[in-house]
């Protein structure tokens, strides 16, 4: 058991599986001898070579497709995009052929991949680097999505996600890269993708969320009155949704709020809502709430927090909920 | 155009006749296949769109002729002629067309993706250029279990791609990328001059000069003349044999010309037909069909007649395969194939599996 936090828990976990399985490779800009843009591939060239952690110029069609046809060839690749936002220009080789592989050959052949990408806001970067795009990859069948927003579940979803032979998208939040250190057993676990987890149980009504909003969410519980009790979830794979484990928390309490960080048109919360709706109509207390980004392009810093679902507005969320 | 450069007889005039004759046999075959295809779609038999090969047919089999089974291949949507060059059961290629579930993608992928996993043939691609990545990949695959798991022996992936293909952003990262990391595969341009209505001199820059585009990235690039299956096999196998020894990448412009349409619903208002019939004039499978009988001697016209009977024959029973096969059905074939476990039990990891088995392949 050692302490760490989510840079270092990818990291040994990476360091761990490439160990174990000589097929995964490694791919993208600077992850060699610089680690990577957040370090988090620091040291894996200099224990693996430069065959496993190979650098590539900047082009994330070129990584991503590479990725996918050294997946198809037999390997186990792990493309690292820099940014969620350089996902765009590679948008057509992950949607359009990751996605889809296994379908278009029936079965035949499959793309055992996972792509690693920093996600959302919370650092001070400007749009493109602050995005929180995973509605749009949760849309095409084909991919997984996860997101995972502790050191533990990280350790255990990346081997998930690792041995899956499917593609996944694995987001990692990266205002929760270095901002606490959690015990993270040495030995090996798999956290199932498509499981989400009850971060606190209770009774009077359900919040949801996933990534680094998990967070703003616990500071808002903190800001409530002692008698209010609250089931917070922490969705942790975006695709597929783990709606029997929303249902039964809903069922209970009768009220759901969704938070996330993604704009509020056609984000996962509407998916979320929906799906809630259709499951628990008859025992909703209150309609559904989300507490989202807004419509509009992420903003620079002045206005971040402004733009991100913080913790009062969750709060305010959670009392106009209850009030209904 | 390549040319020999010695006084030394070519790479085909050393290979016995039953190879040429082979050549001659697998041209014709995706001719009638290609024939009969068109008429299955002029009667709605054939869904979705489209695209013939008939004309280009030297290409596929002259550049498959010089790999070894187990090298990748890769290509486009114009794919029908490289999975019956390949390999494929003519069977599962017309099946798959029909929508049939003895198809090679259970009939569920239609004329635009073939895969034939025996064959070592990874689609057919509905995207102009997008596979050209993948190209390289499945050769940084080969290279990888070579040089780093010790396994298996030096492969070559071939990548084919039109030539409206070499505009795509796509393709150039792939060539960058071949270039740079030494990846063993050959992008094919297949230039039929015509990026569905554009000519390639409307199209792309340097259109009579398109290895200089390769030599940009580093990457050997040659001509040849796509429409004599000698010139092809004379020059391409020495490139093969090069790229898998030095395991290097390599760029051919092969020049062909399709004689159909872009797609079936083409009108073709941008070439003529006696630009059409001049290209006809130098037919690959005519020209290599009397070669063997006027300058090898080893072909009768009796022969070439009962060789294409057979062809016909064969490529009208998978015809009628196809048309008897049943349909894929709903429960078992309208959720599944999209991940390894159907939703919502998935199962994050264990083995690959197959999808349900297919009986051609």
């Amino acid at each position: 058991m050692a302490k760490m936090n989510l840079v270092q828990a990818i990291n040994s976990t990476l360091a761990y599986e490439m160990e174990r399985d000589p097929r995964v490779v490694i791919l993208g800009e600077d992850v060699g001898v610089n680690g990577g843009v957040f370090r988090v591939t620091d040291g894996l060239a200099a224990k693996f070579g430069n065959e496993r952690v190979q650098n590539t110029p900047l082009d994330e069609s070129g990584i991503m497709g590479i990725a996918i046809g050294l997946a198809l060839g037999g390997m186990i690749a792990v493309p690292e995009i820099q940014f969620e936002g350089f996902l765009g220009p590679a948008y057509d080789q992950l949607v359009n052929h990751a996605g889809r592989m296994r379908t278009r050959s029936r079965g035949r052949f499959t793309v055992p991949m996972t792509v690693r990408v920093p996600v959302g806001g919370g650092i001070h970067a400007p749009e493109l680097h602050s995005d929180s795009p995973e509605a749009i990859y949760s849309h095409h069948p084909g991919l997984k999505v996860v997101m995972p927003c502790t050191p533990y579940d990280a350790k255990g979803l990346l081997l998930s996600a690792l041995r899956d032979p499917d593609p996944v998208v694995f987001f990692e939040p990266k205002r929760v890269y270095r901002s606490f250190l959690e015990d993270v057993p040495e030995e090996e676990y798999l956290i199932p993708i498509g499981e989400a987890k009850v971060v606190s149980e209770g009774e009077d009504i359900t919040v949801v969320t996933w990534g680094a909003p998990v967070f703003q969410a616990l500071e808002a519980m903190d800001q409530l009155p002692d008698d209010v009790s609250v089931e917070l979830i922490d969705l942790r794979t975006c695709y597929p949704i783990d709606i029997d484990t929303i249902a039964a928390s809903v069922e209970k309490t009768g009220r759901c709020v969704i938070v996330h960080e993604a704009p509020k048109t056609a984000g996962l919360g509407a998916e979320i809502s929906a799906l809630v709706q259709e499951r628990c109509f008859l025992h909703l207390e209150a309609p559904v709430q989300r507490v989202t980004g807004f419509d509009t392009i992420m903003p620079y810093y002045k206005l971040e927090l402004e733009y991100l679902p913080e913790a009062p507005r969750i709060k305010k969320s959670i009392e106009e909920c209850l009030a209904y | 155009m390549a040319q020999a450069t010695t006084d030394r007889p070519s790479l085909s005039s050393q290979l016995p006749d039953k190879t040429l004759t082979k050549w001659l046999y697998d041209m014709q075959l995706i001719r009638e296949f290609e024939t009969r295809t068109a008429q299955a779609y002029q009667q709605a038999k054939i869904g979705g769109f489209c695209h013939i090969y008939t004309g280009q047919e030297a290409c596929a089999v002259g550049t498959i002729a010089c790999l070894d089974a187990k090298d990748p291949v890769i290509t486009a949507y114009r794919d029908h002629g490289h999975a019956l060059a390949r390999g494929m059961d003519p069977k599962a290629c017309m099946a798959e067309m029909f929508g049939k579930l003895p198809g090679c993608a259970k009939g569920k992928g239609g004329s635009m993706h073939m895969f034939d996993k025996p064959n070592h043939l990874y689609g057919g691609h509905g995207i102009v250029g997008a596979q050209t990545p993948l190209g390289a990949g499945l050769a940084f695959a080969d290279r990888y279990r070579w040089e780093v798991l010790g396994k298996g022996s030096k492969q070559v992936s071939l990548c084919y791609l039109g030539d409206g293909a070499l505009n795509q952003g796509a393709f150039h990262e792939a060539q960058n990328l071949a270039g740079l990391l030494n990846l063993p595969v050959i992008y094919i341009v297949e230039n039929n001059g015509y990026s569905m209505g554009t000519s390639i001199e409307r199209g792309t820059t340097m259109a009579d000069q398109l290895t200089l585009k390769a030599k940009g990235y580093g990457i050997k690039g040659i001509e040849i003349d796509g429409m004599s299956i000698m010139d092809v096999y004379d020059a391409f196998k020495p490139l093969v044999d090069e790229c898998r020894d030095l395991q290097r990448p390599g760029f051919v412009d092969l020049k062909t010309y399709r004689y159909q349409g872009h797609s079936m619903s083409d009108p073709q208002k941008y070439r003529t037909k006696e630009e059409v019939e001049d290209a006809k004039e130098r037919d690959s499978i005519a020209n290599l069909a009397s070669h063997l009988m006027q300058e090898r001697g080893c072909l009768s016209e009796d022969d070439w007649k009962a060789m294409q009977k057979e062809i016909r024959d064969i490529v009208k029973e998978s015809v009628d395969f196809a048309e008897a096969a049943e349909a894929p059905s709903v429960e078992e074939e309208l959720y599944s194939d999209v991940f390894i476990h159907p939703l919502p039990n998935l199962s994050p990891s264990g083995a690959y599996t197959h999808g349900s088995k297919n009986p051609l392949l």
